[in-house]
């Protein structure tokens, strides 16, 4: 009789190989319907050279083979589905699997981006009051529904500083972050051409106030804060930080990779935000399928209005219709419109909500992490004293004493059955382990989870060898990182 | 409430978290916050619907998107069957709700069919190294000249007309940033191909890359080769483009470019209206560290087994910052998932056979229409029509979305429109344009 480690009992799981070493020559797993037309020779119409010869080792299986070896490696994986997903700073909540049925409704799935704007109408119905109720969710008065993910939208909302302050006189040449930021931001403030100065974070796990004094002058350009920010804290004077920013003619970016704890709170608009993203595969429930595809809609103040990339949705004679006539634009940032199935999955969910349920979810994923915090605290050391939101970040130190660091804890937890919280990040906060429940958790579950924590506590006192070993219950033990970047191999290739 | 329905804890369940919390009510969790930031009304939104309302509301707006048409729109978007097995796994939800696999033990699965798909992806372009996805082909461009760039320690890039003019776009928003600077070379109006005339004139020891498309935007394929002795003769890379990846079954691989960008959507992936896709990047082995994005390696377990997880995490931005190769953060996992699926569908002898259908149908639609250009075409390609907007509304009343009127890129062919055919396009719609065109 196997034993229970939390919500987890081993048990057997299939080898698979890799599809190329499943294929077998003249296996297939398709039959196409026979041609209406007679068959062209690509040796005469494109030319032998044009022509290519088989495409060497692209595997051959039957369909029967297909299924089995996804099914197979779907089993090597955890996703919300399973269960509880804390990863800070990523929101991983429940994806409504509605929300899949209604992005394969045949008229939006085959719509063309290309297809007349007659023929378009549901579609860009959905974009425009997508934006406008990203809006009024973001007290913003405009919304870009363009940028392919987060960093994307990072990127046009840094961009748009850019030709705002240009036509203004001057680009400036400097973005500020402080260290408590995603690395996201100061990457992004390179992409778009700035330098990148960080600010400290003082004793609250804040920004700090005089050294972002300290750092504003005339060739800033702007301040990118995520808020609550990476330690899952409430920027208390966010007020003020825009008002300084804003007097020396700076501009305030915010990164809502944490907007999951403001929806129907606070709006960045009204507390001095000039452009902020929101990932829409966060706080708005689109699954992150493996790491993407996301969506990130960005929202402006009016004077950044005319800088939104091209082209914008409108209503002209009471029809949907392209606005390419942006002279300000800062152009495109990707093809067409943006990530229009992932919108449609937004919207299913801020329907499915109304305005006072989405209040709710907000309270109640504030409900989830501090009650997670108030189960953890006597065993775990909270990074900072300050209340928390949507998430709560402790600090290893009590573990570290013990040789045990928050990658091994994190490893042990998947032994419980659990995903790891986030790991090392912030890079503030000494070995951080950054913990988002979410709204969507159970309390069964959110109890199952902190009674693993404090089981690996007690293990961490006791034998801290099973932690710093771990994990020991799945089908792949501790993977080798180093290893596979020393020579990286990264595709197959036959020996 | 109907949105209760995603939200799992009851009443009692919120009051024993609170009393643990040492919180009398909710509105504590938030009162903290600065009153000026606290929105003292309610969100201006209609209440929340039920499931059967929701799926009813983009039924409606489905309906108002010319389901049931023909369509001869291509473009950089295609009309592909897909392959019922693709949505299949997709839906699976251990793949749909699993996060970027950082944790390598619990995401064998995610991981490993991510080395399949840069495997395929490598065999399809000829390429070495391929990542695991970006976020489209248009967006793939711009991160494909920032590579180039820092390969090169060069600051130019020169971009042919005959690339995705949207492509471009996106290009040319990049430029904005002041460090790289983008110019743009024309075509040949006989054959439709880059005018390399042109280009010689314009390359020199300060360009970084030379980015063309083959097929390219009026469907003619390229002489990558020409291209590329041209831009190796100048110390620059060659970047090549697709949009039409199904090309690959059928056309030989561009393994002369040193970075291949391109779209995926034909693998499996609905039009969706322009999104989401899935880009690939991929290029030489000796350039691996200045890929952008995510890239999954081989490794062994504790065990000794063979494993994979993410790897050269150190071009990233999460580690990097402000050094980061990128600040591209995540993949389109999901969709290179599907794409992944098709392509093992299809397999070696299907891709091929389905590459030879489009072509057929192409050929045969093309056939007695007056092509605007010479050069060889896979599955689209440019004829001249006096009035683009008139064929084509002429079309609409028969159920037929036609070409796409090319003056709205180029004023220059305000008489011509791109065609396309894929598998999917029947011989009678076909008859019907040939006709109208005629």
């Amino acid at each position: 009789m196997a034993a229970t480690t939390g919500k987890t009992r081993p048990n057997i799981t299939q080898n698979e190989k890799l599809l190329f070493e499943l294929s077998t020559p003249g296996k297939r797993g398709y039959q196409l319907p026979p041609m209406d037309v007679p068959e062209a020779d690509p040796a005469e119409t494109l030319g032998a050279g044009n022509v290519r010869d088989e495409i060497r080792d692209f595997p051959e299986v039957s369909e029967v083979e297909v299924i089995r070896h996804f099914t197979r490696l779907s089993t090597w994986n955890y996703g919300i589905d399973l269960g509880l997903f804390p990863l800070g700073s990523c929101t991983m909540k429940y994806n409504p699997r509605v929300n899949e049925t209604v992005a394969r409704t045949e008229g939006l799935a085959w719509a063309h981006p290309y297809q007349p704007e007659s023929l378009s109408q549901g579609a860009m119905e959905i974009v425009a009051t997508l934006e406008c109720m990203l809006g009024e969710i973001f007290g913003m008065d405009a919304v870009t529904l363009q940028p392919a993910a987060g960093a994307h939208g990072e990127f046009t909302g840094i961009m748009m500083v850019r030709e705002y302050l240009a036509s203004k006189g001057n680009p400036r040449k400097k973005v500020l972050a402080p260290d408590s930021a995603h690395g996201t931001n100061p990457a992004t403030a390179i992409i778009a051409g700035y330098e990148v100065a960080n600010i400290r974070s003082n004793e609250r796990g804040m920004i700090d106030l005089e050294s972002l004094a300290a750092a504003i002058d005339e060739d800033v350009a702007a301040l990118m804060v995520t808020n609550p920010n990476t330690v899952g804290v409430f920027e208390q004077d966010i007020a003020k930080i825009c008002g300084m920013l804003h007097g020396k003619g700076a501009q305030v970016y915010m990164d809502g990779a944490n907007m999951n704890a403001l929806v129907g709170i606070a709006r960045p608009g009204d507390f001095g935000i000039d452009v902020m993203h929101s990932n829409l595969h966060k706080t708005f429930s689109t699954p992150h399928g493996g790491g993407g595809p996301g969506a990130g809609a960005v929202g402006v103040r009016s004077h950044l209005e005319p800088f939104l990339p091209a082209p914008r949705v409108k209503l002209a004679d009471g029809r949907w219709t392209w606005d390419y006539a942006r002279p300000q634009s800062i152009g495109r940032v990707r093809a067409f419109y943006g990530n229009f199935g992932v919108l449609v999955r937004a919207l299913a969910y801020i329907l499915a909500h109304g305005g006072e349920g989405l209040k709710k979810a907000t309270v109640d994923a504030l409900l989830t992490a501090n009650y997670v915090r108030a189960r953890l605290e006597k065993r775990f050391k909270i990074a900072y004293d300050a209340p928390s939101m949507h998430e709560c970040v402790f600090s290893d130190t009590l573990q570290e004493a013990r040789g045990v660091r928050t990658g091994d804890v994190a490893k042990r937890l998947i032994d419980y059955g659990f995903h790891p919280y986030t790991v090392s990040f912030p890079l503030i906060v000494h070995g951080s382990m950054m913990i988002e429940p979410t709204e969507t958790e159970p309390k069964q579950e959110l109890d199952a989870f902190c009674d693993a924590m404090l089981a690996i506590a007690d293990e961490i006192e006791s034998n801290p060898e099973i932690v710093l070993n771990a994990p020991h219950n799945t089908r792949t033990p501790r993977v080798d990182e180093v290893r596979a970047a020393r020579k990286p191999k990264v595709r197959w290739q036959r020996e | 409430m109907a949105a209760l329905r995603y939200l799992p804890n009851s009443d009692q369940d919120r009051a024993e978290m609170l009393a643990a919390c040492g919180l009398a009510s909710l509105e504590q969790l938030y009162s903290h916050l600065p009153a000026e930031a606290l929105i003292e009304r309610p969100l201006v939104l209609k209440p929340g619907i039920s499931e059967y309302e929701i799926v009813d509301y983009f039924k409606r707006r489905g309906a108002e998107c010319g389901a049931g048409y023909a369509s001869f729109l291509g473009a950089g978007v295609y009309r592909h069957y897909r392959p019922v097995m693709c949505d299949v796994v997709v839906s699976r939800g251990e793949f749909l709700t699993s996060y970027t696999p950082y944790q390598a033990e619990m995401a064998q699965g995610t991981l490993t069919t991510i080395f399949e798909f840069q495997t395929m992806v490598s065999q399809l372009t000829g390429m070495e190294v391929a990542n695991a996805s970006m976020y489209d082909g248009s967006t793939a461009v711009p991160e494909a000249a920032l590579m180039a760039m820092r390969i090169t320690g060069r600051d130019r890039c020169l971009v042919a007309r005959t690339v995705h003019p949207e492509y471009r776009e996106v290009l040319h928003t990049q430029a904005r940033n002041a460090r790289v600077h983008v110019e743009t070379f024309g075509y040949d109006t006989r054959t439709g191909q880059i005018g390399l005339a042109e280009l010689e004139r314009l390359i020199d020891a300060r360009t970084a890359c030379v980015i063309v498309q083959s097929p390219n935007f009026f469907g003619s394929i390229e002489d990558l080769k020409a291209v590329a002795d041209l831009a190796h003769k100048h110390g620059a890379l060659l970047v090549d483009v697709f949009t039409e990846a199904v090309a690959l079954g059928l056309l030989a691989p561009p393994e002369c470019a040193d970075i291949v960008v391109g779209e995926l959507q034909s693998f499996a992936i609905s039009p969706s209206y322009g999104g989401p896709y899935a880009g690939i990047i991929a290029t030489k082995e000796k350039f691996i560290r200045q890929i952008p994005g995510r890239l999954v390696g081989e490794t062994v377990d504790a065990g000794g087994n063979r494993a994979f997880c993410l790897t050269l995490s150190t071009r990233e931005q999460h580690i990097r910052r402000e050094k980061a190769t990128s600040n591209i953060c995540t993949n389109q996992a999901l969709i290179a998932l599907m794409a992944t699926v098709f392509m093992s569908v299809y397999g070696k002898a299907g891709l091929r056979e389905l590459a030879m259908q489009n072509h057929s149908k192409a050929r045969y639609l093309a056939d007695g229409l007056d092509r605007r250009f010479t050069a060889p075409f896979f599955n689209e390609f440019v004829v001249r029509a006096k009035s683009p907007e008139a064929v084509n509304k002429a079309l609409l009343e028969k159920k037929i979305v036609g070409g796409l009127a090319l003056g709205r890129f180029y004023p220059e062919l305000e008489d011509s429109m791109l065609l396309c055919a894929t598998e999917m396009s029947a011989k009678a719609a076909m008859d019907t344009v040939k006709e109208a065109l005629s």
